[in-house]
């Protein structure tokens, strides 16, 4: 068999893996890595800060459903990954990092460029290696990106030490992982899942309730019609938008603190709530105590520490989301059960109707007004008709683009949800735009986000990667002055960020294209001319209403009737 | 309440700090915990002592379960165990109080190990309760040192039948 060294077969493994692309920034410890990559056929994207590759392998994954991978080397490269990983980490996204280390002699001598990456790592990654041996190199990228893809996933950090970059060994790829110790449960309990049945078709009020699960096990199509056949309506949290069609009569927006009042509603009232791969997160239940205090709980997830853990569940069902929908989907009674259950959905669905009709969301911008923030999103909406990839940053501009842009395709909206990472969107929107390059990428950004990694300018003017920035440009930390204005007496400590910088020049200096729109009419304007554009990337600056806020909102720590409407 | 938890573990390095972390990272807490290869040198054996409701519990053995690296998670508690601790006491032992000692020794089937020139050191296996009393018994005496391994624990082959 032919020899290799460390270097080589780490890239023949990850063509076996059947990865197109890798995000990464060169460094001592990787610089075998890189040798081979040198007219290697695996397209390598040099990104400007290790963060931003992790970011972007990040969009890659949670845009296309394939695992990203990320290579930097040792130290601050490694450390530089961090953030990125807990992103990724916190909402289950497939992702493989390698990370260069020291030779293994020097391993825990405070060497040049040492960080203890996989200490480092262990409480943000699902799973991590360091590799002591080249021996054992392709079983352990084989067993990296098996654990990242399967069950939950989640990001997984194999830890390369220089010396066994450079070993020489056979190359062969094992077929089969053999990990005794990791089983995940797809299929659902037939007795739970007959229970289930059982309790929806006896309810009044039911409401799905649907996370990022099912967006992640690919079960939106079951989602939809298992919802449809049995006329639930579908609440998403933030990501589990596009997992059910927006545009859907079911569909009743966004729940939780800036949730739809229709949805919260609806939650509050609801006898049995179906949580499909959602896991009642804070910024979804408020006042865990008042959560959808008349019902009975179904919870569909393929992870058994998310279920019972802030709310206890009455029938829980462990199993891929994908699996226990059709599972459900083929237990659904017919005869006279079933057409009483769906005579008594009519009642219900006048009442969500009722609610959507007293309050929905809108947005009313005067001709003459400042640009509402709002307005760009729905603008945007309409421009793209709806096909685009959305990514975003977060704070106000986050949940804007969650409110205000109508998701019908899952994939199709990524967001740092669990972490709530700002410096996310640019370069996730740069990965998305990698797997698709013909797809309208937009990140919508704040003009606080968009500078924790601005230096990706020069990625996407690199590799021509014609991403759409929308900078909602209120010259404020906006969600922050907003919590200050409400609860902390309008004493806005450190949250002005000021009219600088000048944005447009920045994208230019970068050789990107800089616009700007200051009043209404320019709004459309701007966005007709960035979509026109298709070799570079554009800012386009919006310079909004400062005073706008996310509304409704529900306190922090108020039960989801207490919202604040406005 | 408190809660043995028998863990198989692959026998790898980091494997007790990815244990520890998620106890530390998730704010639960161990009291004692014993590591050991088991008679498969691929596999440890982990017995950990931890308190909390029962919904704190539910959290520790299903995060425990979630690691890569466990294999199996058994809490013992409310089913019939055996639970052992090893203990080394060294306590001051004055001429006139020496057979006092020795006789507490007998009493719990505990040994002498080591005799110094004013002290004993003393070797006790049992459960909690034992070695409680024949602490609580020695204390007089001044102990200078005790140290305890920690509980391991050991489900019993032949179960009670209850309320049957």
């Amino acid at each position: 068999m032919e020899k290799m060294n460390g270097a080589e077969i780490l890239l023949e493994s990850l063509l076996k893996e059947g990865v197109d692309t890798v995000f990464g920034y060169p460094g001592g410890a990787v610089l075998p890595i890189y040798d081979a990559l040198y007219k290697h056929k695996l397209k390598h994207i040099l990104v400007r800060h290790e963060q931003g590759g992790v970011h972007a392998a990040d969009g890659y994954a949670r845009a296309t459903g394939k695992p990203g991978v990320s290579i930097v080397t040792s130290g601050p490269g490694a450390t530089n990954t961090v953030t990125g990983i807990a992103t990724a980490y916190m909402d289950s996204i497939p992702m493989v990092v390698f990370t260069g280390q020291v030779p293994t002699a020097l391993i825990g001598n405070d060497a040049f460029q040492e960080a203890d990456i996989v200490g480092i790592t262990r409480p943000c990654t699902k799973h991590n290696y360091l590799v002591k041996d080249v021996k054992d190199l392709t079983r352990i990228i084989k067993e990296a990106f098996y654990i990242a893809t399967t069950g939950r996933p989640g990001p997984v950090l194999v830890d390369l030490p220089k010396d066994v970059l450079t070993a020489e060994y056979e190359f062969s790829y094992p077929k089969k992982v053999d990990i005794p110790s990791y089983q995940p449960t797809y299929k659902g309990h037939k007795g739970q899942i007959k229970k289930a049945m059982d309790l929806i078709v006896k309810s009044k009020r039911p409401v799905i309730y649907a996370g990022g699960g099912a967006v992640l096990s690919n079960a939106a199509a079951e989602l939809t019609k298992l919802a449809r056949k049995l006329k639930i309506p579908v609440t998403n949290t933030l990501m589990g938008l596009g997992s059910f069609p927006g545009t859907d009569p079911l569909f009743m927006g966004m729940l939780g603190m800036h949730g739809t009042y229709t949805a919260n509603m609806a939650i509050q009232s609801t006898d049995c709530l179906i949580a499909v791969g959602a896991r009642f997160d804070d910024r979804v239940t408020g006042k865990i105590d008042e959560f959808a205090p008349h019902a009975r709980i179904i919870h569909i997830d393929i992870d058994p520490t998310s279920i019972s853990k802030n709310v206890t569940v009455d029938i829980p069902i462990v199993g891929d989301v994908k699996e226990v929908l059709k599972e459900l989907h083929a237990a659904i009674p017919k005869g006279a059960n079933f057409t009483k259950y769906i005579s008594e959905m009519k009642n219900w669905d006048k009442q969500v109707e009722k609610w959507e009709k007293t309050h929905s969301l809108s947005v009313k911008q005067g001709k003459n007004e400042r640009i509402k923030p709002q307005y760009v999103v729905e603008r945007l909406y309409h421009l793209t008709k709806g096909d685009a990839i959305i990514t975003t940053e977060v704070g106000q501009n986050q949940m804007w683009a969650a409110q205000f842009y109508k998701y019908d395709k899952p994939r199709t909206f990524l967001t740092s949800g669990g972490l709530g990472t700002m410096g996310y969107g640019f370069p996730a929107a740069i990965g998305a735009q990698v797997a698709f390059p013909n797809k309208t990428v937009i990140d919508i950004a704040g003009d606080g986000s968009i500078q924790m990694n601005i230096q990706e300018l020069a990625t996407a003017v690199e590799c021509k990667l014609p991403v759409k920035v929308a900078i909602l440009n209120n010259r404020f930390l906006g969600m922050v002055r907003q919590w200050q204005e409400l609860f902390y007496d309008k004493r806005y400590s450190y949250t002005c960020l000021g009219k600088k910088p000048d944005f447009v020049k920045i994208a230019e200096a970068y050789g990107g294209v800089g616009l700007r729109a200051e009043k209404v009419a320019d709004v459309d304007k701007i966005i007709k001319k960035a979509l026109s554009i298709n070799d570079r990337p554009v800012f386009m600056d919006f310079v909004v209403d400062p005073k706008e806020d996310v509304y409704p909102m529900v306190p922090a720590g108020q039960p989801l009737s207490k919202m604040l409407l406005v | 309440m408190r809660h043995t938890i028998s863990v198989l573990v692959t026998n790898e390095f980091g494997v007790l700090s990815r244990i520890s972390g998620l106890f530390s990272g998730r704010g639960f807490n161990i009291e004692s915990l014993c590591v050991a290869e088991t008679m498969d040198p691929k596999v440890s054996r982990m017995t950990i002592v931890s308190s909390g409701d029962n919904k704190i519990i539910e959290q520790i053995t299903k995060q425990l379960n979630k690691l890569v690296s466990v294999i199996k998670v058994h809490d013992l508690t409310g089913e019939e165990y055996l639970k052992r601790e090893l203990v080394l006491i060294k306590v001051h032992a004055a001429p006139d109080h020496r057979s006092e000692i020795l006789n507490i020794v007998e009493i719990f089937r505990a040994q002498v190990v080591d005799v110094g020139a004013n002290t004993y050191t003393i070797e006790i296996t049992g459960d909690e309760e034992k070695i409680l009393a024949i602490t609580e018994l020695l204390r007089p005496f001044g102990v200078k040192e005790l140290v305890r391994t920690g509980r391991v624990a050991m489900a019993r082959s032949i179960k009670r039948k209850e309320n049957k």
